[in-house]
């Protein structure tokens, strides 16, 4: 699972008001080579919430990204570098998702967060 | 038996290791596949500037769906409920992410983000109660919600069903228009038994002119007939020629009855030891209709 999709995921238990972002968990990261596409990554800018990508790409062991962010940093070439490393390519391989609001953990295997929920949390 | 796979067992029991490996081996329903798909990201009508979109493929299986979006340059996050579906997924690499979840619980997804969603063959599964805490009309609600939801303003999202009869589909349409979808069905080939295909096409926001339902294909009658389907689709249903097959093969054999045929069954019963009538000129002979 990339950060692409950790910053999507929220906590979908019956009751939970914020379930984002989800604590991150790590046993196993792997780095994935992914085609670097700016026109992609100006899109994805703005639907992005900078601080918890910040957060769990520090979690996975990636600290090159700045704390804040403004769209006149798209045109840095580096920073665009950076960004599309840490949305695209860190794979959270094993591990778990946690919810803020309740500690309920939703495991990761193989790369795949198992988000199904239980019959007394739907 | 029937043939509809959602009356037979749930989804994560239904396709489990061998379903899953034989659904992604069959080069049919791979190209059945990639062409709903092919014709859902068309419906989604994503502006056309070469700027890659992240997608939500609803009940993407083992990826078939998913390898379209990524031909067509998009990022896409895949949901299914299915483990062996996803881990056949897993082996082909397919590039999107997977997640395991159960679009009936809806959509664990942050609002406004995603800016489209396809989804083949898999809502009409939502129509049916495989548990006894499933209802329904409340996984159908709790789905169209959390997808209005998570979808950006204006975005489309195109869900290819195969519903049961009309009321499945009145149930399914009504749901999403209560969730604040506009749009419609929109199907393809309506006139033909075989290559018929419907596609719920929503548009997140109040109804407008780029909300309208476009046209599905060959809807003027242009194929009236099924002479013009390809061959890769004939065996999807029963055709009425099919139908008629057997008979015409019967009369065919009565035909080849004649008196050769006879004398080698008068042999056989012979060998057998069994008293058989000598062969003569009347052997076999049709007898006159006034008889």
């Amino acid at each position: 699972m990339r950060l692409l999709t950790h910053n999507m995921l929220s906590s979908n238990i019956k009751g939970v008001t914020n379930g984002f972002p989800l604590l991150i968990e790590v046993e196993k990261v792997v780095e994935k080579q992914v085609d670097f596409n700016e026109d992609f990554l100006r899109n994805m800018f703005a639907k992005i919430e900078w601080k918890a990508l910040v957060e769990a790409s520090r979690t996975m062991g990636y600290t090159e990204l700045p704390e804040n962010s403004e769209s006149s940093m798209l045109n840095s070439d580096e920073f665009l570098r950076k960004f599309h490393h840490a949305l695209l390519e860190l794979h959270l391989e094993e591990g778990a998702l946690v919810c803020p609001e309740t500690g309920r953990k939703f495991p990761v295997n193989k790369g795949i967060p198992n988000m199904l929920l239980h019959e007394d949390e739907v | 038996m029937t043939s509809r796979p959602e009356l037979q067992a749930p989804p994560e029991i239904f396709y489990n290791d061998e379903e899953a490996r034989k659904y992604t081996s069959s080069s049919r329903i791979i190209e059945i596949q990639a062409k709903l798909s092919e014709r859902a990201v068309e419906l989604l009508a994503l502006p056309n500037d070469d700027v890659p979109r992240i997608l939500l493929d609803i009940g993407c299986g083992s990826g078939l769906s998913g390898e379209t979006l990524t031909e067509n340059g998009h990022q896409w996050i895949g949901l299914d409920i299915s483990q062996s579906m996803l881990d056949v997924a897993l082996e082909r690499e397919v590039e999107g992410d997977l997640v395991l979840g159960d679009m009936g619980q809806g959509l664990g997804l942050r609002p406004g983000v995603i800016d489209g969603a396809i989804s083949i063959s898999a809502v009409q599964w939502l129509c049916n109660a495989d548990k006894s805490s499933h209802e329904p009309r409340i996984r159908l609600k709790a789905f169209f919600g959390s997808l209005y939801r998570c979808l950006g303003r204006g975005a489309r999202a195109v869900l290819q069903v195969y519903p049961e009869n009309l009321a499945q589909r009145e149930l399914i349409l009504g749901f999403a228009m209560r969730a604040g979808f506009s749009g419609g069905i929109v199907v393809d080939f309506p006139h033909s038994t075989k290559r018929r295909k419907e596609y719920l096409v929503l548009t997140c926001g109040p109804p407008s002119l780029s909300s309208a339902a476009p046209r599905g294909k060959g809807e003027e009658g242009e194929s009236c007939s099924d002479e013009d389907s390809s061959g890769d689709e004939d065996n999807q249903s029963v055709c009425i020629s099919d139908r008629h097959r057997p008979r015409k093969k019967q009369r065919l054999n009565k035909k080849m009855k004649g008196r050769e045929w006879v004398l080698k069954k008068k042999e056989q019963m012979r060998r057998k030891g069994n008293a058989v009538p000598a062969d003569t000129k009347y052997t076999a002979r049709k007898r006159k209709a006034r008889f």
